[in-house]
């Protein structure tokens, strides 16, 4: 009997993409931590790293075969396998949305129908995750950290959802591939672009960026929630925090930007349309990592007045304008 | 041997032991931290049996709310209340009545489950769809839809009124 002919299609196609997907979040955390100290260097007139390879181009490589070798340390305080099971479950939740995003028409692991849906509830469990490290850790840093991290990521909730639904109101539909379809004559951005705005300003602050790093303001809590992790149990947080910065822009980019319809077609055949959304989403990094680089940290009670007397008031003002335009 | 055929029973067994783990660690935990996590584990095992049953969108909003929301309130008010981290076991009195009203609870059940004369539904009897569900709650039963909403104003208002004890001004 055929080897092949054991498995269902279905079952080597989930195979393969969980590979592609785990392996795409590493790449993808190695590039931007090379374009992140490279474009910090240079916005500080400096060159970044230079040593390893050409340009420094190998450093990101020897920085994570570093961190995979470290020892990893357990302080005799923490709750231990609380303090273990932290960045398994940080890291989790930046794997699964990869399911539902849509690199191209037929590249894409499920098109589910409530796509958006889904990385909004599986997120709510990285909140839960950061909670987790910095209750175990047994550190106040760790633990003031960890209740900044959760009072953020709850009040940025709420905007994310609104401008989420706005652009739902105009498809209809939560299917990730039927709101890119539904963009094929013009992007929501110009439709929305007040919901552009605020989805992107929350997406930097549910992801921890600066400016808005106070789960981790180095100045105030050393390193806040992970202040006690070294090794991978720190690598995989970071692993975690790129993730979920490329998670958020390509909500934007699918939201907002049409998905991977590109504005004319380019000679790749097939590959077009995964390299016109691979361009619009680094974009969006590239300006995530200028933004950290060139605003300094705001204040926390600034941070939490701009979500809930502003941020939530102007979705919420443009959510009830959208469906008024729509539905009469 | 075809075993990917067993997935979805494996599944589902994983689902009711997550379940079944999961409470026992939320009631028996002795850091207040572990029974949050269990509560947690458990209503993950909830989600993914209705995930078993076929409704996605009930899954997402069991994560969302449960995971999402209630855990994370509960295990802010552990963290941020002063309670102690370890909680002492069960007084033996206590254990061995708690014993007796659950070994009476079993029985009870036991005796209807035995007696209840089961039916197999052959079909549902209406559309129970999320898309319709939604529509009827918003045309049909309008009203009931938004007194709910009200009552729950009116608890959340309450719950903030009770807790900082009315209107004064909090010197700084």
């Amino acid at each position: 009997m055929d080897f092949l002919s054991l498995f269902p299609p279905e079952f080597i196609r989930i195979i393969i993409s969980s590979i592609i997907i785990v392996t795409f979040i590493f790449v993808n955390a190695i590039i931007m931590v090379y374009l992140e100290r490279k474009i910090a260097g240079h916005i500080q007139r400096r060159p970044g790293p230079m040593e390893v390879g050409p340009h420094g181009i190998l450093q990101t490589i020897i920085d994570g075969i570093k961190l995979i070798t470290k020892q990893l340390i357990i302080p005799t305080d923490v709750n231990k396998p609380l303090f273990r099971l932290a960045p398994l479950l940080s890291f989790t939740p930046s794997i699964l949305p990869f399911i539902v995003i849509p690199f191209s028409k037929s590249f894409q692991a499920r098109d589910l129908d409530l796509g958006i849906v889904f990385i909004l509830a599986i997120s709510a469990i990285n909140v839960l995750a950061l909670l987790v490290a910095g209750w175990a850790s047994d550190n106040k840093y760790s633990l003031f950290g960890a209740m900044r991290a959760v009072s953020q990521n709850i009040a940025f909730e709420v905007p994310i959802l609104l401008s989420i639904l706005s652009v739902v109101l105009m498809t209809n539909t939560f299917s990730m591939q039927g709101i890119v379809a539904a963009q094929n004559k013009i992007w929501f951005v110009l439709l929305q672009p007040i919901a552009f705005i605020v989805y992107f300003i929350s997406g930097l602050a549910e992801t921890n960026r600066a400016p808005f790093d106070l789960p981790e303001a180095e100045s105030e809590l050393t390193a806040g929630f992970h202040t006690e992790y070294s090794g991978m149990g720190f690598g995989l947080f970071f692993l975690g925090e790129y993730g979920n910065m490329f998670i958020v822009s390509s909500i934007a980019t699918v939201l907002f930007l049409g998905g991977w319809h590109g504005p004319f077609p380019l000679p790749f055949g097939d590959f077009t349309n995964i390299i016109w959304f691979m361009i619009k989403v680094y974009a969006l990094l590239i300006l995530m990592v200028q933004i950290r680089w060139t605003y300094p940290r705001v204040r926390f009670d600034q941070l939490l007045n701009l979500a809930w007397k502003y941020l939530i008031p102007i979705s919420i003002v443009n959510l009830l304008i959208t469906a008024v335009i729509v539905k009469l | 041997m075809i075993f990917y055929k067993y997935i979805s029973e494996f599944l589902f067994i994983a689902f009711i032991m997550l379940v079944f783990l999961g409470s026992l660690l939320a009631v028996r935990a002795k850091v207040l931290m572990h029974g949050v996590l269990g509560l947690a584990v458990s209503i993950l095992g909830v989600s993914g049996l209705y995930f078993y049953l076929g409704s996605m969108f009930l899954t997402l909003m069991q994560v969302l709310i449960y995971v999402g929301a209630v855990c994370i309130v509960i295990a802010f008010g552990v963290m941020v209340g002063k309670t102690p981290t370890e909680v002492e076991g069960l007084k033996l009195k206590a254990g061995i009545f708690g014993m007796f009203v659950s070994a009476v609870v079993f029985i009870l059940l036991i005796f209807s489950i035995k007696k209840t004369s089961w039916k197999i539904p052959i079909k549902m009897s209406g559309d129970f769809s999320i898309e319709h569900l939604g529509y009827t709650m918003l045309t049909k039963y309008c009203l009931a839809f938004e007194l709910i909403s009200v009552l729950l104003l009116a608890a959340v208002v309450g719950a903030i009124i009770i807790a900082r004890g009315g209107r004064e001004e909090i010197n700084s």
